[in-house]
């Protein structure tokens, strides 16, 4: 069941936005992950009928887009750039190093819950390359060790 | 030198917020334009002062704007897009421009959307530049408690809303039909182009899309005529514009300079040549999708027409620098990684050829190569060449590696014979 504050905060966006209640598909998914961490078969089923959207068409939509997650993830999802100025400043040993620390590849959740990590294009930080994002900070200009004092600060 | 769109940018400070904006002459354009000018006069004075659009294509703006119905009777809503989706690889113009100065793009979109009299204005935004949404929030906020949005603006009857819209991130929004169809909900996969977005655009309404950094010389225009904005530049096109480089230079960065500025001053002055122990090799002048150029063609000025005379484009400005300690096949390997990855998946040209370019260009690198597999990429190179596929990702992806199957052929086949990267 969608609770009344999501239906709340989906309910104004259309309000002001849409002339359709599926124009909001992408937001209303951002409202329902944000409560609930990741997009479930169910929380698709639910929010399609309140779109009056076919499940189908809401998943189409919700795989379509790099930061909707179909399945779950840690409690902090590390984004490294994989895109060119961080390929040619050393990005693939920074990787090796990141995968060693956390012990998992790309793609995967740490077994402590704490850390998923994906990779992502270019993060308009390319003169600061090799650069990251942890959740919503931006971490430039990464060597080895400066990912390790970096990783101290999320829980 | 004047520097009209970064001269209030303070390196590693807050934004202007709009007290100090308006001290340093901000919102001046908002009034004078608003009530001294009718709409059409501003169209004209932006084709007078050969603004081109600067998300790459170069389209003249005032051009574009002039194609928006402008009879009473119309149809309402029209909206007017910024596109801030900045998703090419090595582009960063953009986030410096709303990070540092976000009143600025506030300014130059309701400018716009009274050139062509819109009713709502969206920005839309890469999902990763969460610094510049939280920046632009507290902006618009501002401008609507100054006037300066919401009904109306600054008293002269035009009324405007703006919405920020934070794209849920997908290189494809970054075309602009695309971008429509992600704003209403669905997949962001191109539309046809016809009828033109500026007829027949947002649900079916006039929408007119205009890069971010492109509004962001309007104000300065308003203020100080079409004569002294063509001053700025060294070429015909009129304006600065904001270049940037990354890769292995000593201080990689962007820089305000004149419009037509060449290359080999861009990379040698401001970004100080090749860090110690490397050598230039090649640059990929606009972003991840455009063609390679060699030492010879450095000095040619960046500008949207010099830049193509000798076969590349010049995109968003802002260059990737290949050095001779890295490999050009995983260079391209990676450019036709991300284009893969970022395909739409509509038509089947682009969605099967950019995987299988992929593919090769990794055997070839990690010593699996052939030698038919140049031919194969050359092929592909054609095959996903200018109307062959849906819309323009496609061509765009293979515009770097058609040019390297040229200018590195030597090491394409170094590889194949060798079976092994000679940088590894
Ligand atoms: S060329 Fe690629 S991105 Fe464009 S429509 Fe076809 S599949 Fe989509
Ligand atoms: S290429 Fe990594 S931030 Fe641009």
């Amino acid at each position: 069941m969608l609770s009344e504050e999501i239906k709340r905060e989906i309910e104004s966006y259309i309000r002001e936005h849409c002339p359709t209640p599926r124009g909001a598909s992408i937001e209303a998914l951002m409202v329902l992950q944000r409560h609930r961490g990741w997009l479930s078969d169910e929380s698709i089923r639910e929010l399609a009928a309140y779109l009056e959207m076919s499940p189908d068409e809401l998943d189409g939509v919700a795989t379509f887009y790099n930061h909707l997650f179909r399945k779950p993830v840690g409690r902090h999802v590390i984004w490294i750039c994989d895109s060119v100025s961080c390929w040619i400043m050393g990005y693939e040993g920074l990787l090796e190093h990141m995968q060693g620390r956390l012990g998992i590849n790309p793609g995967e959740t740490t077994p402590d819950g704490r850390f998923t990590l994906l990779p992502i294009q270019c993060l308009g930080a390319c003169h600061h390359a090799p650069a990251l994002m942890i959740d919503d900070d931006l971490h430039e200009d990464l060597t080895p060790q400066k990912f390790d004092e970096i990783l101290e600060r999320y829980e | 030198m004047e520097r009209p769109l970064t001269k209030n940018i303070r390196d590693g400070m807050e934004p202007l917020h709009i007290k100090d904006y308006e001290k340093a002459g901000g919102y001046q354009a908002v009034h004078k334009a608003l009530k001294t000018m009718a709409p059409k006069e501003i169209v004209d004075l932006v084709s007078a002062a050969n603004l081109r659009g600067r998300g790459g294509a170069g389209f003249p703006t005032g051009q574009k704007w002039a194609t928006v119905p402008t009879d009473d009777d119309g149809p309402r809503p029209k909206y007017l897009v910024v596109d801030a989706d900045e998703m090419e690889p090595g582009a960063f113009k953009d986030r410096i421009l709303m990070e540092g100065d976000p009143h600025q793009l506030i300014e130059g979109l309701v400018l716009g959307a009274y050139a062509i009299q819109a009713d709502l204005a969206i920005i839309f935004l890469r999902h990763e530049y969460t610094k510049v949404a939280k920046t632009l929030t507290w902006a618009i906020a501002e401008a609507y408690e100054q006037g300066y949005l919401g009904s109306n603006i600054a008293g002269s009857g035009f009324s405007l809303q703006l919405h920020l819209h934070i794209s849920a991130g997908r290189y494809i929004c970054g075309e602009g039909t695309a971008m429509l169809n992600s704003m209403q909900g669905g997949r962001a996969v191109p539309r046809h182009r016809l009828p033109h977005p500026t007829i027949a655009g947002l649900w079916g309404k006039p929408t007119n899309i205009n890069n971010a950094e492109t509004l962001c010389n309007v104000p300065h225009i308003v203020n100080n005529g079409a004569d002294w904005f063509k001053g700025l530049s060294r070429c015909k096109d009129g304006g600065t514009k904001i270049y940037g480089v990354s890769g292995k230079v000593k201080r990689p960065g962007a820089w305000e300079l004149p419009m037509g500025t060449p290359i080999r001053e861009i990379l040698e002055e401001h970004a100080g040549g090749m860090r110690e122990g490397v050598n230039f090799r090649a640059v990929i002048p606009g972003g991840a999708s455009t063609e390679f150029l060699a030492e010879e063609h450095l000095d040619v000025p960046m500008d949207y027409d010099s830049v193509p005379k000798v076969g590349s484009r010049m995109g968003t400005g802002t260059m990737i620098v290949l050095d001779d300690q890295t490999c050009p096949v995983g260079m391209v390997h990676n450019l036709e990684h991300f284009f893969a990855r970022e395909s739409c998946g509509w038509c089947t040209p682009c969605r099967e050829g950019l995987p299988w370019a992929e593919r090769i260009l990794k055997d070839i690198e990690e010593g699996r190569g052939q030698p038919e597999h140049l031919r194969r990429l050359e092929k592909l190179g054609k095959d996903l060449w200018l109307g062959r596929t849906f819309c323009p990702l496609a061509p765009g992806a293979v515009e770097p590696l058609r040019s390297a199957l040229v200018l590195f052929r030597e090491d394409f086949e170094r590889h194949i014979r060798e079976k092994r990267c000679p940088w590894r």
